[in-house]
């Protein structure tokens, strides 16, 4: 069972509390009409899935609704930072793509 | 060379003891060029080198393995074997392997127990059933056996399933494919192993792949560099065919690319023996659960995957509780059985929940993979289309919808909501 921390509650709480909406910071294309079908569907459905440090976001479904960031370790499951939504991982979270 | 199996060798081997038998199939020292090496010695990638000699003829062949044979997916699930698939891209290659299925045990000489005793498929509300006689008529028209039972019909197949009508989630109907099943998983990976040695493919356990070095003047692959024995090692291939499962994002990152799949836990457990009782496969969508009765007696019960990403080979706490509160709302009368082991493994889903089958954008690339929560009762015909795929450089006609560019084009085989359940 994780144990994650809520940036608004400002508490730690189970993990059945909340729900995993999937990677973090994917942008919305701004102009999508003018992405060809190679790049809509990199768009769509590539997602990064490594083995190792993974930012998410995740909504405290039956807490307080928010949604925020998580830094997670997909092969250890440690938490290593938790942030808002709108502000911008930690420094040395940010992976080079 | 491996003795051939038979009531014959049996009764010879009596009068020794049983000390006359010999490995079923060897691990050997890998050379340092093939024709082709396949990644992974799961049942897909064994099933892929078996074909690829029985088939195509050709056996220089190597299977990698970085752990031991069988010991991702295929010796970590619950063994259902079924057809039933909505989408006739879906249904026509399950079948396929489902036909395979019936004939595998002579085929590769090797008991893989396969016992088609049946895969129910309940329906918990209105708009279940709908969808359950959508798929039961889909099935029918591409020509897989299927009925819609009412509930006084199930209760004959399974007396101890709790019909009532006043439960939670009162048992409305079912789908019923006579012909699925299940298997021995151990049996499977062993089976194929064997007879892939036998016709001269070399497996190597404890071979990790690391890298896939791409020919700077061509971009075509050159081989793979493994670890194994402690040592770095550069084995050059034409081709090299990937079957890693939950860890295909990892493997196809060596060569440069990025697959439309994300890895999470999906866990099973199993129960002490327990005396003949459950001689059917039962699975809710609605309650998420499924069971069967191994020939041992345990109760083999599979569930839902974890809510995240995770390469951790175990699974969420959570999702047992989830689990064994479906079974106890099917079956009142497990609820005080308890439960011997548990354990996870590393599914590789798909956004449209089907697997992706053939060549990649660099030349000699081939991935199998994205069976996610499901691929096991597709190990023969898995095998069977990728070795063709492989050989033929072109996609065998069932292959041909799964190819990675459908994400590109849009034509996904969205199985997400119409299978029964994920399994
Ligand atoms: C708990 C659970 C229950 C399931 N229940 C069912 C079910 O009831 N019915 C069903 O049809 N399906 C089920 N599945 C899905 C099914 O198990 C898989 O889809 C199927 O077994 C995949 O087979 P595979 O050979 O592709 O993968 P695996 O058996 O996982 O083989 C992949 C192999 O690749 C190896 N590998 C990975 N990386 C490398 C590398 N870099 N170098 C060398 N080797 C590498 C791994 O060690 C592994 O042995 C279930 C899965 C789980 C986890
Ligand atoms: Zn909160």
């Amino acid at each position: 069972m994780l144990r994650i921390y809520c940036p608004y509650c400002e508490s730690v709480r189970d993990e059945d509390e909340f729900h995993c909406v999937g990677e973090a910071h994917i942008k919305r294309p701004e102009r999508p009409d003018d992405l060809n079908d190679q790049e809509w569907g990199e768009y769509l459905h590539f997602r990064t899935n490594p083995r190792g440090e993974h930012r998410e976001i995740w909504h405290h479904a039956v807490g307080c609704r928010q949604h925020f960031n998580v830094v997670r370790d997909t092969e250890t499951y440690e938490i290593r930072h938790v942030y808002r939504i709108g502000e911008e991982p930690p420094h040395e979270a940010v992976l080079d793509e | 060379m491996t003795q051939h199996y038979s009531f014959l060798q049996l009764i010879r081997q009596a009068f020794k003891h049983h000390e006359g038998w010999k490995p079923a199939w060897n691990s050997v020292e890998p050379r340092d060029e093939y024709d082709i090496v396949v990644v992974g010695g799961g049942g897909h990638g064994l099933a892929t080198a078996y074909y690829l000699a029985k088939n195509h003829g050709l056996t220089n062949v190597a299977v990698l393995e970085k752990g031991w044979i069988g010991g991702g997916n295929t010796g970590r699930n619950t063994t259902i074997v079924r057809s039933n698939y909505l989408r006739d891209e879906a249904a026509h290659l399950y079948e396929f392997a489902l036909e395979l299925w019936e004939g595998l045990s002579a085929d590769l000489n090797f008991n893989v127990m396969f016992s088609q005793r049946g895969v129910l498929n309940l329906g918990h509300s209105l708009q279940d059933m709908r969808d359950i006689e959508r798929r039961v008529n889909a099935n029918r028209l591409n020509g897989i056996d299927g009925e819609v039972l009412s509930p006084a019909e199930i209760q004959k197949i399974v007396p101890i399933l709790d019909c009532s009508p006043n439960n939670r989630y009162p048992v409305l109907g079912a789908s019923w494919q006579p012909r699925g099943g299940i298997a021995r998983h151990d049996a499977v990976a062993w089976g194929y192993a064997r007879a892939a040695d036998r016709l001269g493919v070399d497996i190597v356990e404890h071979a990790a792949v690391v890298d896939i070095p791409l020919n700077r003047n061509t971009g075509a692959v050159d081989g793979v560099v493994i670890e194994h024995a402690g040592e770095r090692k550069f084995i050059r291939a034409r081709k090299v065919a990937c079957v890693t499962a939950g860890n295909s994002g990892v493997v196809a990152a060596l060569a440069g690319l990025k697959l439309p799949i994300e890895s999470r836990p999906l866990q099973a457990f199993v129960s002490e023996p327990l005396k003949p009782c459950l001689d059917t496969v039962v699975m809710s969508n609605a309650v998420h659960g499924y069971l069967s009765q191994s020939d041992k007696g345990d109760l083999v019960i599979g569930a839902g995957t974890d809510g995240y990403n995770g390469y951790g080979q175990r699974g969420s706490f959570e999702i047992i509780e989830e689990t064994a509160r479906a079974i106890c709302e099917l079956f009142p009368v497990f609820s005080r059985v308890r439960m011997n082991r548990q354990w996870g493994g590393i599914v590789d889903i798909c956004p449209d929940a089907c697997p992706i089958i053939g060549r990649m954008s660099v030349p000699g690339l081939y991935f199998n993979c994205g069976w996610g929560t499901g691929g096991f009762k597709a190990t023969p015909g898995s095998g069977f289309v990728f070795a063709h795929t492989v050989a033929e450089d072109h996609p065998h006609p069932l292959a041909a919808p799964f190819s990675v560019e459908r994400f590109h084009t849009g034509a996904v085989i969205d199985e997400h909501g119409a299978a029964g359940v994920a399994h």
